[in-house]
């Protein structure tokens, strides 16, 4: 469920508008008990509602993916941070399983790592990680990717209600080979802007070297 | 008061300076502090223990796992505790520590067991002094406070 999806809007007798929105839900893994109390602190700082973990197993475990409760354990998540390197399973295994789930594969998931290994970066952008954070990880970069994702959130809502009046369109039209453009095209938008990310992320380090 | 509150706020700026100066913090220990306020007041004191106690602990494991007493060293097991150390210590702007777990790395990529040995010692003196440095700091906080006066900002730049 987007974040902008649950907007309420609510007018009192005297007029005014009140838009609430509802904090982000965010699930924090990392192995390290440093790393996860200031995490929880810079996400907390953020105004976000943060849970953390402290391996990829747990985390399968709290999202219910685990095989074991099943649908019944779904939680509401809204951006998923987790450590790289971690014992068991890593932070790229995580991504994948995540990824795999029908309930969770919209979440986005962001990596943390210290070390700024290219081919590593771009394994998970290509897997589908969000965005990539070089540790030690600071206020700007949290309120940086917060940002983001409230911004995917209501492009997404943008891009659905656009495809919606595409499809109405469509069932007018004659032609046959735009309705499975439409499905397509939801997904390249979505794939522009992480393949922009992609390439700003590997031309921001090579500028670090 | 007002003099004695002027007095602990300039000791503490100088001493806090002097910490970024000689090496010990760098400038995630600024990040950390921008994350304190009225509401977490004592955030950075409760990383920072967090962070002592992980250094006992990973060091420990790192002399068992040099420990040839017990069979051939695992360096791969060294260097996995120096790589968790490496990372809290830049986590939290120890920056002296965490220069010499770069080193230390190194020293068991290399299975190199008398750098490694050096490493270990200089690691647990370099956390006790960084330990010290900061308790006498966050004593200076403490005075001030009781003092009635407000911990300031110190621009370390």
């Amino acid at each position: 469920m987007a974040v902008g999806e649950v907007m309420r809007m609510e007018i009192p007798a005297g007029g005014e508008l009140t838009v609430t929105t509802p904090e982000l839900h965010v699930l924090a893994v990392d192995d390290s008990i440093v790393d996860r109390k200031v995490i929880e602190r810079l996400l907390r700082i953020s105004s976000c509602k943060v849970t953390t973990v402290e391996s990829g197993t747990r985390a399968l475990q709290y999202l219910g993916l685990d095989g074991g409760k099943g649908a019944s354990n779904l939680k509401e998540v809204n951006l998923i941070v987790t450590d790289y390197s971690m014992p068991g399973l890593t932070g790229y295994d995580l991504l994948k399983k995540i990824k795999e789930s029908s309930a969770f594969r919209e979440v986005p998931v962001v990596i943390m790592s210290s070390e700024n290994i290219l081919p590593r970066i771009e394994e998970c952008l290509k897997e589908g990680a969000e965005e990539f954070l070089l540790k030690p990880v600071k206020l700007a970069d949290v309120k940086r990717i917060k940002q983001l994702i409230m911004r995917n959130e209501a492009e997404e809502c943008k891009t659905l209600s656009h495809s919606n009046k595409r499809k109405l369109q469509e069932d007018c039209d004659t032609s046959s080979s735009s309705s499975s453009s439409s499905s397509h095209d939801d997904s390249s938008v979505k794939d522009t802007p992480s393949s922009k990310r992609m390439k700003s992320e590997s031309e921001n380090l090579s500028s670090l070297f | 008061m007002d003099a004695l509150i002027a007095q602990l706020q300039r000791q503490f700026r100088d001493y806090t300076i002097s910490l970024y100066q000689q090496g010990f913090l760098d400038d995630q220990f600024t990040e950390l502090k921008k994350l304190q306020d009225d509401g977490s007041p004592d955030f950075v004191a409760e990383v920072l223990t967090l962070f002592f106690e992980d250094c006992v602990k990973l060091i420990s494991n790192m002399a068992r796992a040099l420990d040839k007493t017990t069979g051939t060293v695992d360096f791969s097991q060294v260097g996995a505790s120096v790589h968790q150390l490496k990372g809290s210590s830049s986590s939290v702007g120890a920056k002296r520590v965490k220069a010499l777990c770069v080193s230390f790395k190194e020293y068991c990529e290399a299975k190199n067991y008398e750098g490694c040995v050096r490493c270990l010692q200089q690691v647990d003196i370099e956390y006790k002094a960084l330990k010290t440095k900061l308790q006498d700091m966050f004593n200076l906080e403490k005075q001030i406070i009781q003092a009635g006066g407000r911990v300031p900002q110190v621009d370390i730049n």
